[in-house]
């Protein structure tokens, strides 16, 4: 049951940021695509009416993992205090700038609301990818299984380890370009004319960071947690995720060059969703390593819940995603296509 | 640590508190969305269209405001109260998770529909999409409701080997009875205020000779709902809600009510300062015997005062859960003969030239939020000193690795941040008002673009 959830828990985080994810590579990406109001507005179009619906899959994932490992999301949300009450913040600005933006016609607001857009969306795929880096490095857990990281310490790693150091940065990096080449992806899809091609170029040329650091934060992941090569190792069938994600990785630059966008476009979920898996994969079953100590990584065992509470939510959780599913492919197609220059909304 | 549990605690109720403001508009108007809705498709009349417009976009600034105040609820948590989360979350989380899956969800996809999609959906499938933003924005509250009750009377949980608090039963989580009295009291409190906010503009309009239909349109329905909201706050749920309390929490019955000494036939007070060292309410003004006859129907009725119970499970501030109490109650028993008198006038048609009454509706606009957010701290202080009623106190709730200083540092951060939410909220929320549901042809000009223009698209 326990490693049911942690499936459920991973798939749920996966599935946001493919989602959140383009919203906010459109966000990194819209002041160079977009030069002007209409094609800002364009942008903003094709996420609007579906950033919000996005957004959820955080709180349900969030939510998800109290339910089904307390210790893991206490541990986990207290130890990382600062950086995810700096996440909440950003969350802030990148919600309101997308929502207020277009409320009033003049000369200072919606650059305000552009430049923050821009700045909340790469600060929190910077923030995202380093909290990854995080959770895969592992954490100074003591043996009563909480822990506290300021933001940084001396950037390094060993005993006294900083929510920043060269590896998360660097894993933060891969998340930023991974997610402006999505949302680029997306931002091309869902438009026409100038912002498309200026999309498809940043995807273009985006694609070489991605390609590049995907092998660089491997070989140092590798390195920085033996966990995740042995788990390869030792149950080889895994090899499935990473194998899922180097053929998103060549079916987006394969379809791009096609103008297949919509291939392009799931192609790069498909990288994401590869590689997030992979760490999941890697991981289990800690669900947060230790790095004082590997007996006290909070694992799948350990921190779950009671059977009854787990059975239990395995009934109403699957309800809530079919209903879910249907939402999503009904609001989907209710806007699908490209956004056109006039319609009512943002 | 307990400078750092009084900060733990500050950065909670600022937080909450703030954040409650938006959803309890939104949660109200989604109700009147869905009656002028029903109107207009009923009627198929242009006017009721633009109303639903109108207030559609001053429900979607406070939603948006709502859902970027409350992620840091969810997170908050695990942040500042990860040892309270760890013992809690096998049952809370199931509670927050369906919040997530059920009602989240519902509301974004819909609130998307219902703002942008409604010339592709049509008159029909418009309306289902609001009454769908309805039903998902009134779930949450109820799985939040649920969530809340939990901690003022946990039911359905048991201890595993371990100690740990574990799901026992989901029935029993799900339909705690104190749920089924929370839940209605805190969803007509929205209501109340939706009313009175819709009742304020169109007052206001009334009164300024502006968007006159409009005006009538909204004090008519406003006032309806607002009615039937007001006095259902009172019976049956406010005095189901005090019920359960003396049941369940006798003690806090006893700081709400500033009642130090066990007694029959124990008075209801009206007014008086509570004095906790003296142990008395100074300046009384009470009503013999009506608190027996309130809580238990019998007018001979004992009533335990805080003198029954042990210093350390008292209310750790009493003062605060009687005033926010008081000021709850008397704000109700001024809300319901505010509507009563203009429910009154608008049978006999007089209310739209009523400027008395009028200007009383427009003016009454900040007071249900004063109410909400008074019963919600009447409830989360009077719960006090325990986080898990009778279970897990406050203090051994808080993140044991949090210190102060951080606490500090990010709830000052929140502080500035809302300062100028609020401010940005107060400013797009007015211009909306200011240009009002149509475009108005000698109206006040609205900065930054033509009269004639608009008229033009309109």
């Amino acid at each position: 049951m326990e490693t049911l959830w942690f499936c459920l828990v991973a798939v749920m985080i996966a599935v946001y940021v493919v989602l959140d994810g383009y919203d906010l590579g459109a966000g990194i990406i819209h002041l160079f695509v977009a030069r002007n109001d209409g094609e800002r507005r364009a942008v903003l179009r094709s996420i609007g009416p579906l950033w919000d619906g996005n957004e959820v899959w955080l709180l349900a994932g969030g939510a998800t993992l109290f339910f089904a490992f307390p210790a893991v999301y206490a541990a986990g949300f207290s130890g990382f205090y600062l950086p995810l009450m700096i996440v909440l913040w950003l969350l802030v600005g990148r919600g309101l700038s997308i929502e207020f933006r277009n409320h009033l016609k003049n000369a200072i607001w919606a650059p305000f609301w552009d430049a923050m857009f821009f700045l909340c969306s790469l600060l929190l795929a910077v923030f995202f990818g380093a909290a990854l880096g995080n959770v895969v490095r592992g954490v100074p857990l003591d043996e009563h299984g909480a822990f506290f990281e300021p933001l940084w310490t001396n950037f390094r790693l060993g005993a006294e380890t900083g929510i920043f150091d060269w590896y998360t940065i660097i894993v933060g990096l891969a998340a930023f370009c991974t997610l402006a080449v999505h949302g680029a992806l997306w931002v091309a899809l869902k438009t026409e004319g100038a912002v498309n091609e200026r999309s498809r170029a940043v995807a273009k040329v985006g694609w070489w960071g991605v390609a590049g650091l995907t092998f660089i934060v491997t070989g140092l992941t590798f390195r920085v947690q033996p966990q995740v090569p042995a788990r390869l190792a030792a149950q080889p069938w895994g090899y499935v995720f990473p194998a899922l994600a180097l053929a998103g990785l060549f079916s987006m630059a394969w379809f791009l060059a096609r103008r297949e966008e919509c291939r392009a476009f799931l192609g790069s979920c498909a990288y994401i969703l590869g590689m997030l898996t992979s760490a999941a994969f890697g991981l289990y079953p800690c669900v947060l390593p230790a790095s004082t100590n590997p007996a006290w990584s909070l694992t799948v065992h350990n921190s779950k819940t009671g059977d009854y509470a787990m059975r239990v939510g395995l009934v109403w959780w699957t309800i809530g995603m079919v209903l879910v599913i249907g939402y999503f492919v009904f609001v989907n197609r209710h806007f699908a296509g490209k956004v056109r220059t006039e319609e009512n909304g943002y | 640590m307990d400078d750092a549990l009084t900060v733990h605690r500050l950065h909670f109720a600022f937080t909450a508190t703030f954040h409650y403001l938006f959803p309890q508009l939104t949660m109200g108007l989604a109700l009147l969305l869905v009656v002028l809705k029903t109107m207009a498709l009923r009627t198929g009349e242009e006017h009721y269209n633009r109303a639903v417009r109108f207030w559609g976009k001053i429900f979607g600034i406070s939603f948006a405001l709502g859902v970027v105040t409350g992620i840091p609820l969810e997170f908050q948590f695990g942040t500042n109260w990860a040892r309270f989360s760890r013992a809690a979350g096998g049952v809370i989380g199931q509670t927050l998770g369906m919040e997530g899956m059920f009602a989240f969800f519902l509301e974004s996809t819909f609130l998307g529909l219902f703002l942008f999609g409604e010339k592709r959906l049509g008159p029909v499938g418009h309306w289902v999409a609001t009454v769908l933003v309805f039903v998902g924005s009134w779930v949450s509250g109820f799985f939040i409701v649920a969530t809340f009750s939990w901690m003022q009377h946990p039911v359905g949980y048991a201890l595993d080997a371990n100690n740990q608090i574990v799901l026992s039963s989901f029935w029993a989580l799900v339909l705690n009875p104190w749920t089924l009295w929370a839940y209605p009291h805190v969803m007509i409190g929205a209501a109340v205020t939706g009313c009175f906010v819709m009742a304020s503009v169109g007052a206001f309009y009334l009164l300024s000779g502006r968007q006159l239909a409009y005006g009538r349109t909204f004090v008519r329905v406003a006032v309806m709902v607002g009615l039937a909201a007001v006095l259902l706050q009172l019976l049956p749920t406010g005095d189901m809600q005090g019920r359960l309390v003396a049941h369940h929490q006798p003690v806090t019955l006893a700081a709400m009510e500033g009642l130090f000494d066990t007694q029959q036939g124990a008075p209801l007070a009206i007014l008086g300062q509570p004095d906790v060292e003296k142990r008395r309410l100074d300046n009384p003004l009470v009503i013999p015997r009506m608190l027996s006859f309130l809580t238990y129907r019998r007018w001979s009725a004992e009533v335990k005062g805080l003198d029954s119970f042990p210093p350390q499970d008292w209310p750790s501030n009493i003062p605060l859960v009687y005033y926010c109490y008081h000021v709850m109650v008397g704000l109700g028993t001024m809300f319901i003969a505010l509507m009563a008198v203009a429910g009154w006038l608008l049978w006999r048609g007089k209310l739209y030239g009523s400027r008395p009454v009028l200007w009383l509706l427009m003016l009454a606009l900040p007071f249900p939020y004063i109410a909400n957010t008074a019963g919600w701290i009447t409830a989360e202080a009077g719960r006090q000193p325990w986080i898990i009623y009778g279970l897990m106190r406050t203090r051994d709730g808080v993140s044991a690795q949090v210190s102060a200083g951080n606490a500090w540092f990010t709830l000052i951060g929140f502080m500035g941040l809302y300062t100028v939410l609020g401010i940005l909220f107060l400013f797009l929320v007015r211009r909306e008002i200011e240009h009002g549901p149509e475009e108005e042809v000698q109206g006040p000009r609205r900065g930054g673009s033509k009269v004639q223009g608009l008229t033009a698209e309109a």
